[in-house]
Protein backbone atom coordinates (compact mmCIF):
# COMPACT_ATOMS: atom_id res chain seq x y z
CA UNK A 1 0.00 0.00 0.00
CA UNK A 2 1.32 3.43 -0.91
CA UNK A 3 0.62 6.65 0.96
CA UNK A 4 1.40 9.93 -0.74
CA UNK A 5 1.93 12.95 1.53
CA UNK A 6 1.82 16.41 -0.01
CA UNK A 7 4.17 18.99 1.49
CA UNK A 8 4.65 22.66 0.77
CA UNK A 9 7.70 24.61 1.79
CA UNK A 10 6.84 27.98 3.27
CA UNK A 11 8.73 30.71 5.12
CA UNK A 12 8.55 30.38 8.88
CA UNK A 13 6.12 33.17 9.72
CA UNK A 14 7.62 33.65 13.16
CA UNK A 15 10.33 35.60 11.34
CA UNK A 16 7.98 37.89 9.43
CA UNK A 17 8.58 41.62 9.76
CA UNK A 18 6.24 44.41 8.74
CA UNK A 19 7.70 47.60 7.30
CA UNK A 20 5.44 50.34 5.96
CA UNK A 21 2.63 47.78 6.06
CA UNK A 22 4.62 45.50 3.75
CA UNK A 23 5.30 41.99 4.97
CA UNK A 24 9.02 41.17 4.71
CA UNK A 25 10.12 37.56 4.74
CA UNK A 26 13.77 37.93 3.75
CA UNK A 27 15.94 35.53 5.62
CA UNK A 28 13.02 33.62 7.16
CA UNK A 29 13.95 29.92 7.30
CA UNK A 30 11.86 27.63 5.10
CA UNK A 31 9.79 24.97 6.81
CA UNK A 32 6.95 22.65 5.89
CA UNK A 33 3.46 23.87 6.77
CA UNK A 34 2.25 22.93 10.23
CA UNK A 35 -0.55 20.66 9.05
CA UNK A 36 1.62 19.24 6.28
CA UNK A 37 3.82 17.98 9.10
CA UNK A 38 0.75 16.48 10.77
CA UNK A 39 -0.04 14.67 7.50
CA UNK A 40 3.48 13.28 7.29
CA UNK A 41 3.44 12.20 10.92
CA UNK A 42 0.13 10.42 10.37
CA UNK A 43 1.46 8.57 7.34
CA UNK A 44 4.49 7.41 9.30
CA UNK A 45 2.28 6.28 12.21
CA UNK A 46 0.14 4.23 9.82
CA UNK A 47 3.31 2.70 8.40
CA UNK A 48 4.48 1.78 11.87
CA UNK A 49 1.21 -0.02 12.56
CA UNK A 50 0.63 -1.79 9.25
CA UNK A 51 3.21 -3.80 7.35
CA UNK A 52 4.11 -3.23 3.74
CA UNK A 53 3.39 0.47 3.52
CA UNK A 54 5.49 2.86 1.51
CA UNK A 55 5.30 6.59 2.28
CA UNK A 56 6.11 8.89 -0.60
CA UNK A 57 6.53 12.60 0.11
CA UNK A 58 5.69 14.91 -2.76
CA UNK A 59 7.04 18.33 -1.97
CA UNK A 60 6.88 21.66 -3.70
CA UNK A 61 9.30 24.48 -3.02
CA UNK A 62 12.45 26.28 -4.03
CA UNK A 63 16.06 25.19 -4.42
CA UNK A 64 16.47 24.76 -0.65
CA UNK A 65 13.94 21.94 -0.71
CA UNK A 66 16.73 19.44 -1.47
CA UNK A 67 18.01 20.04 2.05
CA UNK A 68 14.59 20.51 3.61
CA UNK A 69 13.23 17.21 2.36
CA UNK A 70 15.79 15.35 4.48
CA UNK A 71 13.73 16.26 7.52
CA UNK A 72 10.70 14.51 6.04
CA UNK A 73 12.75 11.47 5.04
CA UNK A 74 14.34 11.34 8.48
CA UNK A 75 10.92 11.25 10.12
CA UNK A 76 9.98 8.21 8.07
CA UNK A 77 9.05 8.97 4.46
CA UNK A 78 10.58 6.22 2.30
CA UNK A 79 11.13 8.29 -0.79
CA UNK A 80 10.49 11.77 -2.07
CA UNK A 81 9.53 13.54 -5.24
CA UNK A 82 10.56 17.18 -5.43
CA UNK A 83 8.82 19.84 -7.48
CA UNK A 84 11.46 22.55 -7.51
CA UNK A 85 11.42 23.66 -11.14
CA UNK A 86 11.62 27.49 -11.16
CA UNK A 87 8.72 27.31 -13.60
CA UNK A 88 6.54 26.23 -10.65
CA UNK A 89 7.21 29.48 -8.78
CA UNK A 90 4.24 31.75 -7.96
CA UNK A 91 1.69 28.97 -8.36
CA UNK A 92 -1.75 29.64 -6.91
CA UNK A 93 -3.77 26.85 -5.33
CA UNK A 94 -5.25 25.74 -8.66
CA UNK A 95 -1.86 25.39 -10.36
CA UNK A 96 -0.38 23.77 -7.27
CA UNK A 97 -3.15 21.17 -7.30
CA UNK A 98 -2.68 20.57 -11.02
CA UNK A 99 1.07 20.13 -10.61
CA UNK A 100 0.63 17.77 -7.67
CA UNK A 101 -1.99 15.77 -9.56
CA UNK A 102 0.34 15.30 -12.52
CA UNK A 103 3.20 14.30 -10.23
CA UNK A 104 1.03 11.83 -8.30
CA UNK A 105 -0.29 10.31 -11.53
CA UNK A 106 3.27 9.91 -12.71
CA UNK A 107 4.22 8.14 -9.48
CA UNK A 108 1.10 5.97 -9.82
CA UNK A 109 -0.21 3.20 -7.58
CA UNK A 110 -1.34 5.30 -4.63
CA UNK A 111 -4.00 4.22 -2.14
CA UNK A 112 -4.14 7.12 0.25
CA UNK A 113 -3.22 10.76 -0.24
CA UNK A 114 -2.68 12.84 2.88
CA UNK A 115 -2.60 16.64 2.90
CA UNK A 116 -2.85 19.25 5.62
CA UNK A 117 -6.32 20.82 5.76
CA UNK A 118 -4.67 24.12 4.91
CA UNK A 119 -1.27 25.71 4.64
CA UNK A 120 0.12 27.74 7.51
CA UNK A 121 0.65 30.79 5.34
CA UNK A 122 -2.61 31.29 3.50
CA UNK A 123 -4.84 28.56 4.89
CA UNK A 124 -7.07 28.59 1.83
CA UNK A 125 -7.78 24.85 2.11
CA UNK A 126 -8.08 24.48 -1.63
CA UNK A 127 -5.31 22.11 -2.64
CA UNK A 128 -6.83 19.00 -1.01
CA UNK A 129 -10.32 19.28 -2.57
CA UNK A 130 -8.93 20.37 -5.95
CA UNK A 131 -6.46 17.50 -5.98
CA UNK A 132 -9.22 15.03 -5.08
CA UNK A 133 -11.32 16.32 -7.96
CA UNK A 134 -8.43 16.13 -10.43
CA UNK A 135 -7.67 12.55 -9.42
CA UNK A 136 -11.37 11.67 -9.21
CA UNK A 137 -11.14 10.61 -5.58
CA UNK A 138 -13.53 11.00 -2.67
CA UNK A 139 -12.28 13.51 -0.10
CA UNK A 140 -12.45 13.40 3.67
CA UNK A 141 -11.43 16.74 5.19
CA UNK A 142 -10.71 18.13 8.68
CA UNK A 143 -9.70 14.70 9.99
CA UNK A 144 -8.67 14.41 13.64
CA UNK A 145 -8.51 10.62 13.81
CA UNK A 146 -7.74 8.12 11.08
CA UNK A 147 -7.91 4.33 11.04
CA UNK A 148 -7.10 1.98 8.20
CA UNK A 149 -8.39 -1.55 8.04
CA UNK A 150 -8.02 -3.57 4.87
CA UNK A 151 -9.12 -1.42 2.00
CA UNK A 152 -11.16 0.92 4.16
CA UNK A 153 -10.47 4.17 5.95
CA UNK A 154 -12.51 5.34 8.89
CA UNK A 155 -12.04 8.95 9.84
CA UNK A 156 -13.36 11.30 12.49
CA UNK A 157 -13.88 14.77 11.08
CA UNK A 158 -13.96 17.87 13.22
CA UNK A 159 -16.97 19.81 12.01
CA UNK A 160 -18.46 22.93 13.60
CA UNK A 161 -21.27 21.26 15.49
CA UNK A 162 -20.18 17.63 15.66
CA UNK A 163 -17.50 15.06 15.18
CA UNK A 164 -18.49 13.18 12.07
CA UNK A 165 -17.40 9.57 11.62
CA UNK A 166 -16.95 8.78 7.94
CA UNK A 167 -15.91 5.71 6.00
CA UNK A 168 -14.67 5.27 2.47
CA UNK A 169 -12.85 2.73 0.38
CA UNK A 170 -9.40 3.55 -0.84
CA UNK A 171 -8.13 5.24 -2.89
CA UNK A 172 -9.15 8.35 -1.03
CA UNK A 173 -7.76 11.78 -0.24
CA UNK A 174 -7.70 12.82 3.41
CA UNK A 175 -6.86 16.26 4.79
CA UNK A 176 -5.80 16.32 8.41
CA UNK A 177 -6.45 18.81 11.20
CA UNK A 178 -3.76 20.06 13.52
CA UNK A 179 -5.02 18.04 16.48
CA UNK A 180 -4.63 14.64 14.77
CA UNK A 181 -1.15 14.14 16.22
CA UNK A 182 1.95 15.79 17.60
CA UNK A 183 4.60 15.52 14.88
CA UNK A 184 7.92 14.11 16.04
CA UNK A 185 11.14 15.98 15.49
CA UNK A 186 13.71 14.61 13.09
CA UNK A 187 16.83 13.30 14.81
CA UNK A 188 20.18 14.45 13.50
CA UNK A 189 21.38 10.89 12.92
CA UNK A 190 18.28 10.17 10.86
CA UNK A 191 18.73 13.37 8.86
CA UNK A 192 22.28 12.25 8.03
CA UNK A 193 21.02 8.83 6.95
CA UNK A 194 18.13 10.37 4.97
CA UNK A 195 20.57 11.28 2.22
CA UNK A 196 20.54 7.64 1.16
CA UNK A 197 16.81 7.46 0.52
CA UNK A 198 15.64 7.84 -3.09
CA UNK A 199 14.77 11.39 -4.11
CA UNK A 200 13.48 12.19 -7.60
CA UNK A 201 12.88 15.56 -9.16
CA UNK A 202 10.09 16.25 -11.65
CA UNK A 203 10.38 19.29 -13.89
CA UNK A 204 7.38 20.95 -15.54
CA UNK A 205 8.30 19.22 -18.81
CA UNK A 206 8.36 15.81 -17.07
CA UNK A 207 4.76 16.43 -16.07
CA UNK A 208 3.69 17.60 -19.51
CA UNK A 209 3.19 21.15 -18.28
CA UNK A 210 4.20 23.92 -20.66
CA UNK A 211 5.71 27.14 -19.34
CA UNK A 212 2.31 28.81 -19.93
CA UNK A 213 0.51 26.28 -17.76
CA UNK A 214 2.95 26.02 -14.86
CA UNK A 215 3.50 28.40 -11.95
CA UNK A 216 2.58 32.06 -12.11
CA UNK A 217 1.58 31.93 -15.76
CA UNK A 218 -1.05 29.26 -15.19
CA UNK A 219 -2.80 30.93 -12.27
CA UNK A 220 -6.54 31.58 -12.18
CA UNK A 221 -6.38 34.18 -9.43
CA UNK A 222 -4.42 37.38 -9.12
CA UNK A 223 -3.13 39.13 -6.01
CA UNK A 224 -3.71 42.88 -6.32
CA UNK A 225 -2.11 43.83 -3.02
CA UNK A 226 -0.91 42.17 0.15
CA UNK A 227 -0.49 44.56 3.05
CA UNK A 228 -0.63 44.45 6.82
CA UNK A 229 -3.85 46.04 8.05
CA UNK A 230 -3.52 49.45 9.63
CA UNK A 231 -3.70 49.25 13.39
CA UNK A 232 -3.96 52.37 15.44
CA UNK A 233 -3.99 51.54 19.13
CA UNK A 234 -3.33 53.85 22.06
CA UNK A 235 -0.58 51.80 23.78
CA UNK A 236 -1.18 53.19 27.25
CA UNK A 237 0.49 50.93 29.78
CA UNK A 238 -0.28 51.51 33.45
CA UNK A 239 2.53 50.82 35.89
CA UNK A 240 3.18 51.10 39.58
CA UNK A 241 1.12 50.04 42.58
CA UNK A 242 -1.41 47.46 41.37
CA UNK A 243 -4.33 49.07 43.18
CA UNK A 244 -3.67 52.38 41.42
CA UNK A 245 -3.04 50.64 38.15
CA UNK A 246 -6.38 48.85 38.27
CA UNK A 247 -8.12 52.07 39.24
CA UNK A 248 -6.49 53.92 36.33
CA UNK A 249 -7.58 51.22 33.91
CA UNK A 250 -11.17 51.26 35.12
CA UNK A 251 -11.24 55.06 34.87
CA UNK A 252 -9.90 54.92 31.32
CA UNK A 253 -12.43 52.29 30.30
CA UNK A 254 -15.24 54.31 31.86
CA UNK A 255 -14.16 57.36 29.86
CA UNK A 256 -14.12 55.26 26.70
CA UNK A 257 -17.71 54.31 27.46
CA UNK A 258 -17.06 50.59 27.11
CA UNK A 259 -18.12 49.51 30.60
CA UNK A 260 -21.66 48.80 31.73
CA UNK A 261 -24.35 47.07 29.76
CA UNK B 1 -29.11 35.53 -18.68
CA UNK B 2 -25.92 35.31 -16.64
CA UNK B 3 -26.49 34.23 -13.05
CA UNK B 4 -25.05 34.74 -9.61
CA UNK B 5 -25.76 31.49 -7.77
CA UNK B 6 -25.83 31.08 -4.00
CA UNK B 7 -25.68 27.87 -2.06
CA UNK B 8 -25.34 27.29 1.65
CA UNK B 9 -26.08 24.21 3.71
CA UNK B 10 -27.19 26.66 6.40
CA UNK B 11 -30.13 28.82 5.41
CA UNK B 12 -29.21 31.68 7.76
CA UNK B 13 -25.89 32.09 5.96
CA UNK B 14 -27.52 31.68 2.56
CA UNK B 15 -29.73 34.65 3.42
CA UNK B 16 -26.68 36.81 4.20
CA UNK B 17 -25.25 35.94 0.80
CA UNK B 18 -28.57 36.49 -0.95
CA UNK B 19 -28.99 39.88 0.76
CA UNK B 20 -25.64 41.14 -0.54
CA UNK B 21 -25.88 39.15 -3.77
CA UNK B 22 -28.79 41.36 -4.85
CA UNK B 23 -26.45 44.33 -5.01
CA UNK B 24 -23.85 42.49 -7.10
CA UNK B 25 -26.31 40.82 -9.44
CA UNK B 26 -28.19 44.00 -10.29
CA UNK B 27 -24.96 45.97 -10.87
CA UNK B 28 -23.64 43.17 -13.09
CA UNK B 29 -26.99 42.63 -14.84
CA UNK B 30 -27.23 39.09 -13.63
CA UNK B 31 -30.06 37.02 -12.26
CA UNK B 32 -29.75 36.18 -8.56
CA UNK B 33 -30.39 32.49 -8.04
CA UNK B 34 -30.05 30.08 -5.13
CA UNK B 35 -29.81 26.33 -4.97
CA UNK B 36 -31.63 24.20 -2.42
CA UNK B 37 -30.28 20.68 -2.24
CA UNK B 38 -31.26 17.66 -0.19
CA UNK B 39 -34.71 16.63 0.92
CA UNK B 40 -37.78 18.48 2.24
CA UNK B 41 -36.52 21.69 0.71
CA UNK B 42 -39.54 23.05 -1.07
CA UNK B 43 -40.96 24.72 2.02
CA UNK B 44 -37.95 27.04 2.26
CA UNK B 45 -38.38 28.61 -1.15
CA UNK B 46 -40.46 31.61 -0.09
CA UNK B 47 -37.89 32.80 2.40
CA UNK B 48 -35.21 32.75 -0.30
CA UNK B 49 -37.46 34.88 -2.50
CA UNK B 50 -38.16 37.19 0.44
CA UNK B 51 -34.44 37.96 0.82
CA UNK B 52 -34.15 38.67 -2.87
CA UNK B 53 -33.48 35.48 -4.82
CA UNK B 54 -35.11 35.69 -8.25
CA UNK B 55 -34.84 32.02 -9.02
CA UNK B 56 -34.50 28.95 -6.79
CA UNK B 57 -33.25 25.60 -7.99
CA UNK B 58 -34.68 22.60 -6.21
CA UNK B 59 -32.42 19.60 -6.36
CA UNK B 60 -33.94 16.66 -4.56
CA UNK B 61 -31.90 13.54 -4.92
CA UNK B 62 -31.13 10.53 -2.69
CA UNK B 63 -27.40 11.26 -3.04
CA UNK B 64 -27.95 14.64 -1.36
CA UNK B 65 -29.67 13.48 1.81
CA UNK B 66 -26.40 13.62 3.77
CA UNK B 67 -23.82 16.24 2.96
CA UNK B 68 -21.07 14.65 0.90
CA UNK B 69 -18.75 16.97 -0.96
CA UNK B 70 -18.64 14.47 -3.80
CA UNK B 71 -22.35 14.75 -4.53
CA UNK B 72 -22.91 18.37 -3.55
CA UNK B 73 -20.05 19.57 -5.74
CA UNK B 74 -21.39 17.56 -8.66
CA UNK B 75 -24.92 18.90 -8.11
CA UNK B 76 -23.72 22.53 -8.15
CA UNK B 77 -21.61 21.78 -11.20
CA UNK B 78 -24.61 20.42 -13.08
CA UNK B 79 -26.76 23.41 -12.14
CA UNK B 80 -23.98 25.78 -13.15
CA UNK B 81 -23.34 24.04 -16.44
CA UNK B 82 -26.97 23.87 -17.51
CA UNK B 83 -27.41 27.56 -16.75
CA UNK B 84 -25.28 30.62 -17.23
CA UNK B 85 -23.76 30.74 -13.78
CA UNK B 86 -20.87 33.22 -13.66
CA UNK B 87 -20.47 33.71 -9.93
CA UNK B 88 -20.98 31.13 -7.20
CA UNK B 89 -21.11 32.36 -3.61
CA UNK B 90 -20.83 29.90 -0.74
CA UNK B 91 -20.40 30.45 3.00
CA UNK B 92 -16.92 29.80 4.38
CA UNK B 93 -18.15 27.22 6.83
CA UNK B 94 -16.13 24.03 6.95
CA UNK B 95 -18.52 22.46 4.43
CA UNK B 96 -18.62 25.50 2.20
CA UNK B 97 -14.86 25.76 2.25
CA UNK B 98 -14.29 22.19 1.09
CA UNK B 99 -17.08 22.44 -1.46
CA UNK B 100 -15.96 25.68 -3.15
CA UNK B 101 -12.57 24.51 -4.42
CA UNK B 102 -13.99 21.18 -5.55
CA UNK B 103 -16.76 22.81 -7.60
CA UNK B 104 -14.26 25.35 -8.92
CA UNK B 105 -11.99 22.55 -10.07
CA UNK B 106 -14.86 20.94 -11.98
CA UNK B 107 -15.32 24.20 -13.87
CA UNK B 108 -11.58 24.87 -14.18
CA UNK B 109 -12.41 28.04 -12.30
CA UNK B 110 -10.62 30.23 -9.81
CA UNK B 111 -11.79 30.23 -6.23
CA UNK B 112 -11.05 32.34 -3.19
CA UNK B 113 -11.94 31.01 0.25
CA UNK B 114 -12.46 32.78 3.57
CA UNK B 115 -13.30 36.12 1.98
CA UNK B 116 -13.68 38.83 4.62
CA UNK B 117 -14.82 41.35 2.06
CA UNK B 118 -16.11 41.35 -1.49
CA UNK B 119 -16.43 44.59 -3.42
CA UNK B 120 -17.45 45.53 -6.88
CA UNK B 121 -14.90 47.72 -8.65
CA UNK B 122 -15.25 48.60 -12.35
CA UNK B 123 -17.41 45.58 -12.97
CA UNK B 124 -15.03 43.18 -11.23
CA UNK B 125 -15.25 41.57 -7.85
CA UNK B 126 -12.25 42.26 -5.63
CA UNK B 127 -11.96 39.95 -2.71
CA UNK B 128 -10.05 40.43 0.53
CA UNK B 129 -8.85 37.65 2.80
CA UNK B 130 -6.19 37.23 5.46
CA UNK B 131 -2.82 36.05 4.21
CA UNK B 132 0.56 35.12 5.66
CA UNK B 133 -0.90 33.68 8.81
CA UNK B 134 -3.03 36.76 9.45
CA UNK B 135 -0.11 39.19 9.17
CA UNK B 136 -1.51 40.74 6.00
CA UNK B 137 -4.71 41.17 4.07
CA UNK B 138 -4.56 40.16 0.42
CA UNK B 139 -6.78 41.80 -2.16
CA UNK B 140 -7.38 39.32 -4.94
CA UNK B 141 -9.41 38.80 -8.05
CA UNK B 142 -10.40 35.75 -10.02
CA UNK B 143 -9.44 35.62 -13.69
CA UNK B 144 -11.72 32.84 -14.97
CA UNK B 145 -15.17 33.42 -16.56
CA UNK B 146 -16.75 31.61 -13.63
CA UNK B 147 -15.78 32.70 -10.12
CA UNK B 148 -16.25 30.81 -6.89
CA UNK B 149 -16.03 32.69 -3.60
CA UNK B 150 -16.56 31.35 -0.10
CA UNK B 151 -17.45 34.18 2.25
CA UNK B 152 -16.88 34.25 6.01
CA UNK B 153 -20.14 34.26 8.00
CA UNK B 154 -21.32 37.75 9.02
CA UNK B 155 -19.29 39.48 6.32
CA UNK B 156 -22.55 40.67 4.79
CA UNK B 157 -25.49 42.01 6.71
CA UNK B 158 -28.81 40.31 6.52
CA UNK B 159 -31.16 42.39 4.40
CA UNK B 160 -34.82 43.12 4.97
CA UNK B 161 -37.41 40.57 3.90
CA UNK B 162 -39.97 41.60 1.33
CA UNK B 163 -42.92 39.63 0.10
CA UNK B 164 -41.68 38.71 -3.32
CA UNK B 165 -42.02 35.73 -5.59
CA UNK B 166 -39.67 34.23 -8.10
CA UNK B 167 -39.07 31.40 -10.43
CA UNK B 168 -38.86 27.84 -9.11
CA UNK B 169 -36.78 25.45 -11.18
CA UNK B 170 -36.91 21.78 -10.28
CA UNK B 171 -33.75 20.30 -11.60
CA UNK B 172 -32.98 16.72 -12.49
CA UNK B 173 -29.58 15.84 -11.18
CA UNK B 174 -27.65 12.85 -12.39
CA UNK B 175 -25.72 11.79 -9.31
CA UNK B 176 -23.96 8.62 -8.27
CA UNK B 177 -24.13 7.39 -4.70
CA UNK B 178 -21.56 9.26 -2.57
CA UNK B 179 -18.27 7.47 -2.12
CA UNK B 180 -18.03 8.48 1.53
CA UNK B 181 -20.49 7.19 4.12
CA UNK B 182 -21.37 9.02 7.31
CA UNK B 183 -21.45 6.42 10.07
CA UNK B 184 -22.40 8.71 12.92
CA UNK B 185 -22.31 12.26 14.20
CA UNK B 186 -21.15 12.81 17.75
CA UNK B 187 -22.64 16.11 18.83
CA UNK B 188 -20.10 18.33 20.49
CA UNK B 189 -20.89 18.89 24.13
CA UNK B 190 -20.86 22.23 25.80
CA UNK B 191 -23.14 25.17 25.76
CA UNK B 192 -23.59 27.20 22.61
CA UNK B 193 -21.86 30.51 22.66
CA UNK B 194 -21.73 33.16 20.03
CA UNK B 195 -18.56 35.16 20.42
CA UNK B 196 -19.13 37.02 17.18
CA UNK B 197 -22.06 38.83 18.75
CA UNK B 198 -20.43 39.45 22.15
CA UNK B 199 -20.22 43.11 23.22
CA UNK B 200 -17.53 42.49 25.81
CA UNK B 201 -14.98 39.70 25.74
CA UNK B 202 -12.50 38.36 28.24
CA UNK B 203 -9.94 36.17 26.51
CA UNK B 204 -7.55 33.88 28.29
CA UNK B 205 -4.35 32.20 27.14
CA UNK B 206 -1.56 30.06 28.44
CA UNK B 207 -0.86 32.42 31.31
CA UNK B 208 -3.57 30.51 33.13
CA UNK B 209 -1.75 27.72 34.91
CA UNK B 210 -4.50 25.20 35.52
CA UNK B 211 -8.10 24.64 34.63
CA UNK B 212 -9.28 25.15 38.21
CA UNK B 213 -8.04 28.73 38.04
CA UNK B 214 -10.68 29.55 35.46
CA UNK B 215 -12.86 30.70 38.32
CA UNK B 216 -10.73 33.86 38.52
CA UNK B 217 -11.50 34.62 34.89
CA UNK B 218 -15.17 33.68 35.20
CA UNK B 219 -15.55 36.12 38.08
CA UNK B 220 -14.13 38.94 35.98
CA UNK B 221 -16.31 38.00 33.02
CA UNK B 222 -19.35 38.05 35.27
CA UNK B 223 -18.49 41.47 36.66
CA UNK B 224 -18.12 42.79 33.11
CA UNK B 225 -21.06 40.96 31.60
CA UNK B 226 -18.54 39.43 29.20
CA UNK B 227 -18.26 36.21 27.25
CA UNK B 228 -15.10 34.18 27.67
CA UNK B 229 -12.87 33.40 24.72
CA UNK B 230 -9.57 31.56 24.56
CA UNK B 231 -6.46 30.98 22.47
CA UNK B 232 -5.78 27.93 20.33
CA UNK B 233 -3.65 26.03 22.83
CA UNK B 234 -6.32 26.21 25.55
CA UNK B 235 -8.84 24.89 23.08
CA UNK B 236 -7.04 22.26 21.02
CA UNK B 237 -4.08 21.27 23.22
CA UNK B 238 -5.55 21.48 26.72
CA UNK B 239 -9.19 21.13 25.61
CA UNK B 240 -10.41 23.37 28.43
CA UNK B 241 -12.82 25.06 26.06
CA UNK B 242 -14.93 24.08 23.08
CA UNK B 243 -14.09 25.48 19.68
CA UNK B 244 -17.00 27.89 20.04
CA UNK B 245 -14.72 29.90 22.30
CA UNK B 246 -11.61 29.86 20.15
CA UNK B 247 -10.62 33.37 19.07
CA UNK B 248 -8.26 33.96 16.17
CA UNK B 249 -7.30 32.87 12.73
CA UNK B 250 -8.57 29.33 13.13
CA UNK B 251 -11.50 30.38 15.31
CA UNK B 252 -13.81 33.35 15.68
CA UNK B 253 -13.19 36.84 14.39
CA UNK B 254 -14.86 39.03 16.99
CA UNK B 255 -15.80 42.69 17.08
CA UNK B 256 -16.72 43.59 20.67
CA UNK B 257 -16.62 47.10 22.08
CA UNK B 258 -14.13 45.86 24.68
CA UNK B 259 -11.81 42.88 24.82
CA UNK B 260 -9.46 42.10 27.69
CA UNK B 261 -6.69 39.67 26.75
CA UNK B 262 -5.26 37.96 29.80
CA UNK B 263 -2.11 35.84 29.86
CA UNK B 264 -1.97 35.91 26.08
CA UNK B 265 1.37 36.65 24.45
CA UNK B 266 -0.28 38.05 21.34
CA UNK B 267 0.70 35.86 18.42
CA UNK B 268 -0.92 36.95 15.18
CA UNK B 269 -2.85 33.66 15.21
CA UNK B 270 -4.84 35.15 18.11
CA UNK B 271 -4.78 38.89 17.44
CA UNK B 272 -6.49 38.49 14.06
CA UNK B 273 -9.56 37.52 16.06
CA UNK B 274 -9.69 40.77 18.06
CA UNK B 275 -8.53 43.21 15.39
CA UNK B 276 -12.01 44.66 14.97
CA UNK B 277 -12.54 45.29 18.68
CA UNK B 278 -13.10 48.93 19.57
CA UNK B 279 -10.97 48.97 22.73
CA UNK B 280 -8.35 46.34 23.51
CA UNK B 281 -6.81 45.75 26.92
CA UNK B 282 -3.95 43.42 27.79
CA UNK B 283 -2.90 41.97 31.13
CA UNK B 284 0.42 40.17 30.93
CA UNK B 285 3.41 39.68 33.20
CA UNK B 286 5.88 40.06 30.33
CA UNK B 287 6.19 43.71 29.38
CA UNK B 288 7.76 42.65 26.07
CA UNK B 289 4.75 40.52 25.08
CA UNK B 290 3.54 41.47 21.56
CA UNK B 291 -0.02 41.76 22.87
CA UNK B 292 0.83 45.23 24.21
CA UNK B 293 1.47 46.45 20.66
CA UNK B 294 -2.14 45.52 19.89
CA UNK B 295 -3.57 47.20 22.96
CA UNK B 296 -5.12 50.51 23.85
CA UNK B 297 -4.52 49.89 27.54
CA UNK B 298 -2.24 47.48 29.29
CA UNK B 299 -1.27 46.31 32.72
CA UNK B 300 2.05 44.58 33.27
CA UNK B 301 1.53 42.15 36.08
CA UNK B 302 0.68 38.66 37.22
CA UNK B 303 -2.88 37.86 36.22
CA UNK B 304 -3.45 36.14 39.56
CA UNK B 305 -2.84 39.48 41.28
CA UNK B 306 -4.38 41.84 38.76
CA UNK B 307 -7.59 40.06 37.79
CA UNK B 308 -9.09 39.70 41.30
CA UNK B 309 -8.33 43.36 42.04
CA UNK B 310 -9.91 44.42 38.76
CA UNK B 311 -12.95 42.25 39.42
CA UNK B 312 -13.43 43.82 42.86
CA UNK B 313 -13.06 47.31 41.46
CA UNK B 314 -15.61 46.65 38.73
CA UNK B 315 -18.08 45.17 41.20
CA UNK B 316 -17.82 48.29 43.35
CA UNK B 317 -18.85 50.59 40.49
Amino acid sequence: MNIVVCLKQIPDLVYIRIKDRKPILDGAPLIFGEMDRNALEEAVRIKEKIEGIKVIAVAMGGAKLKEGIKGALAIGADEAVLLTDPLFANSDTAVTAKTLAKAIEKIGGFDLILCGEGSTDNYSGQVGPRLAELLNLPQITYVRKLEISGNKVRAVRNMEESFEVVEAEMPVLVTVANEINQPRLALLKDILKAGRKPVKEFKAADLGLSSDEAGGKGTVTEVLSNLAPEQARKHVVFEGDLKDVVENLVNALTKEGVLGR
Amino acid sequence: MAELLIFSERDDLAFELVSKGREFSSALHMKLSAALLGEKIEGKVDEYFAYGAQKVYLGENPALVDFSTDSYAEALYQIGKQNEVKILLLPSTKRGKELGPRVAQKFGAGCITDATGVELKDGNLTISRYSLGGNAVAMQMIKTPLQVITVMPKTFELGAKESKQGEIAKINLDLKAPRTRIIERQQKVGEKVNLEDAEVLVCIGRGLEKKEDLQVIENLAKALGAEIGCTKSLCTDYQWFSEDRLVGLSGKKTGPRLVISIGISGQIQYTVGIRDARITVAINKDNQAPIFAMSDYGIVGNLYDVVPLLTEKLKSL
